[in-house]
C-alpha cells in the first residue's frame, strides 16, 4: 500500500515492526492522513508486518544498514522479540523506540510486578472463566510428523528495546501524537540523523504535562484521593488537587494534555520528564509532598487511600524504572 | 566507617557463621535535628552498632524517594530516614512531605517485593542523642532478621540485568 511504484526514486527505506504491543502504534502512523501520501512519495516500505507482507527472512537479506529508519513499537516479552531487535538493529541505519512500550516498557511491563510464571498461571491455570482440567500450556517445542518445531519462549520479564540493542531516537507516548511523528519522519527524510545509541528523545515535549495543561492551580492540598469512576471532577482546576492520581508532575509533555482537557486526569505516557530518571519516584514525591495530612495517623490513612501505587506511578515505566520489577525470592 | 573501634561491639567476640553477614544501613539525617541528635550520641559515648552509614542532608524534605532507592540499589540492606520532629522543621513543612512520602514509597516497594520493614523511619530531635542511639540499635537487628536485600542477585533471578545507578541522571533534555 505504501510501497511506491517501481521505477521512482524513492530514497528512504523505512520499516516498523512490532514486539510486545497492542498495534496503537501502527494505527497512530495512519493518523499522519494525508500527509501519509507525501511519506508514500518520500519513501519504500521494506518491512512491516501489521501492512505488508514481508518476512524475517527479507530482513535478513537486505544490507547491513539497508533500512533508513526503523520505527520499532513494543516492549521486549519473548525470544522472538529480541532476535528481530537485533536483527533490525543490523539493517537499520536509524533505530527508532517507537511509542510507551519500546521506550519504556508500557502496559505489558506492568507484568514485571507479577511473578515470571504469574501470567502463565492466571491464563492457563487459575482465571475464573477457564476450563483446563488437564492443564494445558504452551510449550516451546513440540514434536510433529514434520520434525520438531520450536516457538519462542517467553522472558522472565518485560524489557526497553533500549535494553536490548542500541537506540538512536525515542518518540515516547501511548500512542504518539501524529503531529510529532511527522516531524520526526521530515527530520529523518532531510537527513537530521542522529549520532547513534544516544536514544535521544524526540516528538516529544522537554517540561512536564502540568506545563501544558490547561487546569488552574489553587495551591490547595490534597483532602482525600479519588477514583476515577466514582467522581466528576470539577472542571478547570488542577486533578490532583482534586484528589484525581495525575501523573502530570511526573510525565513529560508532548502530548497537549490530551486526557487532562477530557477531563481524565494523566495516565503517564510519555515516561519520566527530561530531569528525573524514574517517573514513579518522582510522583512518590510530587503526591507526598502535596497531602492535606497534618499529622502521621492520617497521612499513612490518605496513602493508604491510593489503589495500587505502583502500579499507577509506574504504569507505562515499569521497565524503565530504577525498580524494573519485582525481586524474585532466591534458592 | 568512621566510628572508633571500641565502640564496635561485632569484632571483640569471634563471629559465629551465621553472622558473617552485618546489615548495612544508610542512614539519611537532617542537618538541624537528627544529625545533631547522632553528634550528641556520639559525643556522650553512646554505644550503638556501627551498621549505619550517615548521610547528612539539609531537611528530611530533602531525601527524594531516589535516594532511598538508589541506596537499596546501590548494596544497602535498610534505609533511615530521621530529620526533626512534626512541627520543628527548620523549613517549615520540610518533615510534612517525609512523613507522606514514606509511607507511600513503603507501598511501591512493598509492590516489587522488597521488605516495608528496610525502610526506617523515625523523627530524632537534636536532644535525642539515646534515641538516635537506640533506633541504630533497633533498625540493625530489624534489617538483620529481614536478611541481606541481595538486590542485584534477586534482579538477575528473573534474567535481568540491574540497572546501572547513573539510570537516576535522568537523559539528556535532546
Ligand atoms: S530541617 Fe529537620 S526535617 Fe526539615
Amino acid at each position: 500500500m505504501v510501497r511506491s511504484t517501481p521505477g521512482r526514486a524513492s530514497p528512504l527505506k523505512v520499516a516498523m515492526y512490532w514486539a510486545s504491543s497492542c498495534g496503537g502504534c501502527d494505527i497512530s502512523l495512519l493518523e499522519i492522513g494525508p500527509r501519509l501520501l507525501q511519506l508514500m512519495d518520500m519513501a519504500d516500505v521494506v518491512f512491516w508486518p501489521c501492512a505488508t507482507d514481508f518476512k524475517y527472512a527479507d530482513v535478513a537479506g537486505y544490507a547491513d544498514g539497508y533500512i533508513d529508519v526503523c520505527l520499532f513499537n513494543g516492549g521486549i516479552r519473548s525470544t522472538e522479540h529480541e532476535e528481530v531487535a537485533r536483527l533490525l538493529r543490523a539493517k537499520s541505519r536509524t533505530l527508532v523506540a517507537y511509542g510507551a512500550c519500546a521506550s519504556e516498557g508500557g502496559i505489558p511491563a506492568l507484568a514485571n510486578l507479577s511473578p515470571p510464571n504469574g501470567l502463565f498461571e492466571t491464563v492457563y491455570g487459575s482465571n475464573p472463566s477457564l476450563h483446563n482440567p488437564s492443564h494445558i500450556v504452551p510449550q516451546t517445542r513440540v514434536a510433529t510428523e514434520f520434525g520438531e518445531l520450536e516457538l519462542p519462549r517467553q522472558l522472565d520479564h518485560v524489557l526497553r528495546l533500549r535494553d536490548v540493542v542500541e537506540v538512536d531516537y525515542v518518540i515516547p507516548g501511548c500512542p504518539p501524537q501524529a503531529d510529532q511523528v511527522w516531524s520526526v519522519i521530515e527530520l529523518v527524510a532531510s537527513g537530521g540523523v542522529p549520532a547513534r545509541n544516544r536514544a535521544l528523545k524526540v516528538g516529544c515535549g522537554h517540561k512536564s504535562v502540568c506545563d501544558e495543561c490547561p487546569r488552574e492551580k489553587r495551591r490547595m492540598k490534597i483532602d482525600s484521593f479519588k477514583r476515577p469512576h466514582l467522581a466528576i471532577p470539577e472542571a478547570g482546576w488542577c486533578l490532583l488537587e482534586q484528589g484525581f492520581v495525575c501523573s502530570g508532575p511526573a510525565t513529560r509533555s508532548g502530548c497537549g494534555a490530551l486526557c487532562i482537557t477530557a477531563g481524565q486526569a494523566c495516565r503517564g505516557c510519555y515516561g519520566p520528564t527530561a530531569g528525573a530518571g524514574d517517573q514513579g519516584l518522582a510522583l512518590v514525591t510530587a503526591i507526598g509532598s502535596n497531602l492535606a495530612a497534618r499529622d502521621e495517623a492520617r497521612a499513612r490513612e490518605q496513602v493508604a487511600e491510593i489503589a495500587d501505587p505502583a502500579g499507577t506511578f509506574y504504569r507505562f515505566s515499569v521497565a524503565g524504572s530504577l525498580l524494573h520489577g519485582r525481586r524474585e525470592p532466591l534458592q | 566507617m568512621s566510628h572508633d573501634d571500641e565502640y564496635d561491639d561485632r569484632r571483640t567476640e569471634p563471629a559465629p557463621p551465621s553472622r558473617s553477614w552485618e546489615p548495612r544501613i544508610i542512614a539519611f539525617l537532617c542537618y538541624w535535628c537528627s544529625y545533631t541528635g547522632a553528634d550528641n550520641a556520639g559525643t556522650a559515648r553512646m554505644k550503638y552498632p556501627p551498621n549505619a552509614d550517615i548521610v547528612r542532608v539539609m531537611c528530611s524534605g530533602r531525601i527524594d524517594p531516589e535516594l532511598v532507592v538508589a541506596a537499596f540499589a546501590g548494596g544497602a540492606d535498610g534505609v533511615m530516614v530521621c530529620g526533626c520532629h512534626i512541627g520543628d522543621c527548620h523549613y517549615i513543612e520540610g518533615n510534612h512531605k517525609t512523613m507522606a512520602r514514606v509511607p507511600l514509597l513503603r507501598r511501591v516497594l512493598e509492590e516489587f517485593d522488597i521488605e516495608p520493614g528496610r525502610l526506617i523511619h523515625e523523627w530524632v530531635s537534636a536532644a535525642e542523642g539515646d534515641k538516635f542511639a537506640r533506633l541504630v540499635r533497633q533498625a540493625t537487628e530489624q534489617v538483620r532478621a529481614l536478611g541481606p536485600l541481595r538486590w542485584p542477585e534477586r534482579l538477575r533471578a528473573r534474567e535481568v540485568a540491574p540497572r546501572p545507578l547513573e539510570a537516576l541522571g535522568g537523559d539528556q533534555p535532546w
